[in-house]
């Protein structure tokens, strides 16, 4: 339907919309609805929009709090807030044009400072680009539940609020300082999780309260078993190891109160929200990169914007796509924009224009309808995926990519493949792993707790490719104490299965 | 459908919450960061904020993350000069071939060696004068109050006719009257139902007609006899008069201008102050400052000569005590001012005048002051002075008396005489 209206109207010459810099209620409305319909004509779905206008001081609030609406109350956002302004008023950096909340109806900030290009780019990147993309794409509809996030931040807004109330603003931030380092090891990366309203959490919550201790009770029960079964089999607990560290903590460290269990559960809960975030940056980006620039040429095309229009917004979309060489000093590594922005171009142009080693590298999709083709992408892709997916030697070609392997115990840096006919596969699988966040970040799973001894826990680290924890280590150590109230070994398994003990908290000295 | 939300006018301190609990968990670095301050910036600039700048390794935030070493492959973009099997020497630790593109690492704040940033005068001055409070508030506030205000008390039934509350009286008549006619009325309808029963039949009988008119009369000219506002009604607004303790404050600033104090010695004690100043400033509305300097003979000065203007010549302490309690008789009353009086001196004195000294502070300034205070300045032996106000310090407990030998001492000097006293 909306296909064949859009089709009606842009056969007709559009009217030309006005100019001027400055922004209106009245204009961006109109802009907003002729965006809106091109994006429907490319098929895009979207949760409704709401389009917030705020100030830059309220933009940083926004970017303090991690982009949350809501957010309870830490010291640390506190730190980044006055670190954003800072560098915000010294002229360090600029501020983001938008941020886009990922929930339904979804909301989307434009600032006031902005003019009206630069909001109807904001508007077509953000209230279309990565509101679709969090609509469709499979790590969000698995992982994310739009309806209910804000409602729950409220929920845990209040939650830790009246924590603070009744056991004091240390107490709490005690745990919340514990539970942010542990953020990374919070989340489940294999089960999926079950969605629930606003109404059941907190009747959840309550009755969760009273069961978790009784089972925490149960699980520390302090009659001594009869020796006899201790000395048949030495169980392990957990059983299997696990990998959410948060959760294991939550539902069995010993001598954590039931408020405690929830604030965990809470910083849990928000991590695991913004798991898939972290999943699929440079699709994110890229995505809404690619319908920004589709819908604000093809409002060109039909005469609807100016070439003074265009001219800014090239301007801008230049800026935001630049990707400077790996010799720059500007170079910090490969700009998620313009990697997913080039890649979803390259689809498109596979799809309509293939040349013959599109054809060998992507019998499926050369030649292909690109809507349905890109549609495709965006819903079953996380960014490793996508990458070992569709990124072809044109692109590779274009970009000049190289992968380089640095292996510390020689003394030079290998370069592995360049791109070239021998290379692309190389390129293609290392780019791809760059971006396989189980290679990025350390992989520390709960081993074993001594239920009938110390009550010691044991946690494992498994090296990716012989890279070793950083610094951080004692101190994160005692952050797991904090939680867990009792010793904290940590071992680390090398590639040959050998166990040494690299750090334990409370610190033993050695003798 | 879109809907566009203005929020501009939202409060747009969201971050206000955070940003004290930050400084909260901060203070032991910040108050270091103040402290510093107060010692090092010139004096006229005290009122403004501060800039505050904390070593960065004090606020990381840690996570588990990847360490060096091990082996790592990157792709780069930008390829101008490599082959494929190319060795190259290993960059030096912050190339681009280590860690780039890992928006994480940045968060542990590495590479910043200070985490700088402004805090506000309230803070600033809060975080200055934390844990101090002003000696003998309590207990003078209760002893000597002498102002009052005047607050509302609820109503009365007695009082001035320019203060009768006019709804409350008017709702006192009409519950009265209502309450008064109530069963007249009653039966003043039944009369009239009843006669208006007969005026429908057809024949009616005149006499029961007549009495009933008659009975309806007098009733009504019942009903018209309760009185519309009674005394009974009236209700006048009520007030009260409510001590309040006085939200002036003198403070006397005595010093000694003789040969011996050079300018070094007077910016110290301008310091001193400096600091009384701001501090009383934050628990009394108007503070009048009064400087009184001597040599052998004192004189009430400005700012400026106080602190400026050079003489020469002997030191006779008790001049200036002298003219501080004539001052305080004429013009602050210490029935309506808080008097606070600071001394500063190299600890010279005329050995015959202080005994004198000793006298007017025991019996005409300590007892109408909240809180004296001597500071000597010197680096040399204490001399008669200090021991005569010794012997004062046991037996008055808003006396104190301190020695500063350098600027740095001011502030510990200063936190130790305004010191939260727990009891």
């Amino acid at each position: 339907m909306a296909k064949i209206d859009s089709k009606n109207d842009y056969q007709e010459p559009s009217t030309r919309l006005d100019d001027s810099p400055d922004w209106t209620f009245e204009k961006l409305d109109l802009y907003h609805q002729k965006i809106k319909r091109v994006a429907q004509s490319y098929g895009l779905q979207t949760y409704p929009n709401q389009i917030e206008v705020i100030t830059s001081e309220q933009m940083m609030d926004a970017y303090s709090s991690v982009g949350m609406p809501i957010g309870y109350n830490h010291w640390s956002y506190g730190k980044k807030y006055i670190q954003t302004k800072q560098s915000y008023s010294r002229g360090q950096m600029g501020l983001a044009y938008e941020i886009v909340i990922n929930s339904n109806p979804c909301i989307a900030y434009l600032m006031e400072e902005n003019t009206m290009t630069m909001q109807a780019l904001v508007i077509a990147h953000a209230c279309y680009g990565h509101n679709s993309f969090f609509k469709n794409n499979y790590l969000f509809t698995t992982w994310t539940d739009a309806d209910s996030i804000i409602d729950y931040l409220v929920f845990a807004k209040t939650f830790i609020s009246d924590c603070e109330q009744k056991h004091g603003v240390e107490a709490v931030e005690n745990i919340l300082d514990s539970c942010h380092a542990l953020m990374n090891v919070g989340v489940d990366r294999y089960k999926r999780p079950s969605k629930i309203s606003i109404v059941e959490e907190h009747q959840r919550q309550k009755a969760r309260e009273e069961y978790l201790q009784s089972q925490v009770n149960d699980l520390w029960r302090t009659v001594p078993k009869s020796n006899q079964e201790d000395t048949l089999v030495k169980k392990r607990f957990p059983s299997e190891p696990q990998e959410n560290v948060l959760y294991f903590f939550e539902k069995n460290a010993p001598l954590l109160k039931p408020w405690q269990r929830e604030v965990i559960r809470i910083v849990r809960k928000i991590a695991q929200y913004f798991y898939p975030q972290k999943q699929t940056q440079v699709m994110n980006e890229g995505w809404a990169t690619f319908w920004h620039y589709t819908i604000l040429n093809t409002l060109y095309d039909n005469g609807t914007v100016s070439d003074k229009f265009m001219l800014e917004f090239l301007h801008h979309h230049t800026n935001v796509i630049n990707q400077p060489a790996y010799n720059s000093p500007h170079y910090s590594g490969i700009n998620p924009y313009a990697l997913g922005f080039s890649m979803f171009i390259d689809i498109r142009r596979i799809c309509e224009t293939p040349t013959e080693e599109d054809k060998r590298w992507f019998p499926d999709i050369a030649g292909s309808d690109w809507l349905e083709t890109l549609h495709f992408a965006c819903k079953n892709f996380k960014d490793e995926s996508f990458i070992s997916q569709y990124l072809s030697p044109h692109l590779m070609r274009e970009m000049k990519l190289f992968s380089v392997k640095d292996d510390s115990d020689k003394d030079y840096i290998d370069v592995q493949a360049i791109h070239n006919e021998q290379g692309y596969q190389t390129i293609r699988e290392s780019l791809a792993k760059q971006y396989n966040l189980s290679n990025i970040e350390p992989n520390i799973q709960v081993f074993n707790v001594e239920v009938d001894g110390d009550r010691s826990i044991t946690l494992r680290y498994y090296p990716h490719q012989k890279i070793e924890l950083a610094d951080s280590l004692q101190e994160m150590l005692r952050h797991l104490h904090r939680l867990w109230q009792f010793e904290v070994i940590l071992e680390q398994v090398d590639d040959v299965g050998k166990v040494t003990v690299i750090a334990r908290c409370p610190e033993v000295a050695d003798s | 459908m879109a809907h566009f939300i203005d929020r501009r006018l939202n409060g747009k301190n969201k971050s206000s919450v955070n940003r004290q609990r930050f400084i909260r968990r901060h203070k032991r670095q910040i108050k270091q960061a103040v402290s510093d301050a107060i010692t090092q910036r010139s004096v006229s600039d005290v009122i403004t904020g501060e800039s505050i700048s904390i070593p960065s390794k004090d606020l990381t935030e840690p996570f588990f993350h990847q360490g060096k070493g091990g082996v790592r492959e990157r792709v780069h973009p930008g390829n101008d000069q490599f082959q494929s099997g190319d060795k190259i020497n290993r960059p030096p630790p912050e190339s681009p071939a280590d860690g780039a593109g890992d928006g994480e690492a940045s968060d542990s704040g590495e590479g910043n060696d200070e985490f700088e940033f402004q805090i506000s005068r309230d803070e600033y001055l809060d975080i200055l004068f934390e844990d101090l409070a002003l000696p003998n508030l309590q207990q003078r506030e209760i002893a000597n109050i002498v102002e009052t205000k005047v607050v509302r008390a609820g109503y009365t039934s007695v009082g001035l006719p320019n203060n009768i509350n006019i709804v409350r009286s008017l709702r006192n008549s009409l519950s009265r009257r209502i309450a008064m006619s109530g069963s007249k009325r009653k039966e003043l309808r039944a009369l009239e139902l009843r006669l208006q029963c007969l005026n429908g039949q057809q024949a009616p009988s005149n006499e029961e007609m007549t009495q009933l008119k008659i009975d309806i009369d007098h009733l009504k000219a019942l009903i018209a006899k309760v009185p519309f506002i009674d005394d009974f009604d009236l209700q006048f607004n009520n007030f009260a008069k409510q001590p309040c303790p006085s939200s002036r404050a003198v403070m006397f600033c005595l010093m000694d201008v003789s040969g011996s104090m050079d300018q070094g010695t007077k910016e110290i004690a301008k310091r001193f102050y400096i600091l009384l100043y701001l501090f009383l400033s934050r628990t009394y509305k108007t503070i009048d400052v009064i400087y009184i300097r001597h040599h052998t003979q004192a004189k009430e000065v400005d700012e400026h000569e106080f602190f400026y203007s050079q003489e020469t010549g002997g030191t006779i302490v008790s001049s200036a005590l002298k003219l501080m309690h004539q001052i305080q008789q004429q013009r602050y009353p210490d029935s309506q001012w808080n008097i606070y009086a600071a001394q500063a001196s190299d600890g010279d004195n005329w050995a015959d005048d202080t005994p004198t000294c000793h006298e007017i502070l025991r019996r005409d300034i300590l007892p109408v002051t909240r809180y004296f205070s001597y500071i000597e300045i010197t680096n040399r032996a204490h001399q008669s002075l200090w021991d005569s106000y010794q012997k004062l310090v046991d037996s008055h407990p808003r006396f104190a008396i301190k020695h500063i030998e350098q600027v740095a001492d001011i502030y510990p000097v200063f936190r130790e005489l305004f010191k939260k006293q727990v009891s």
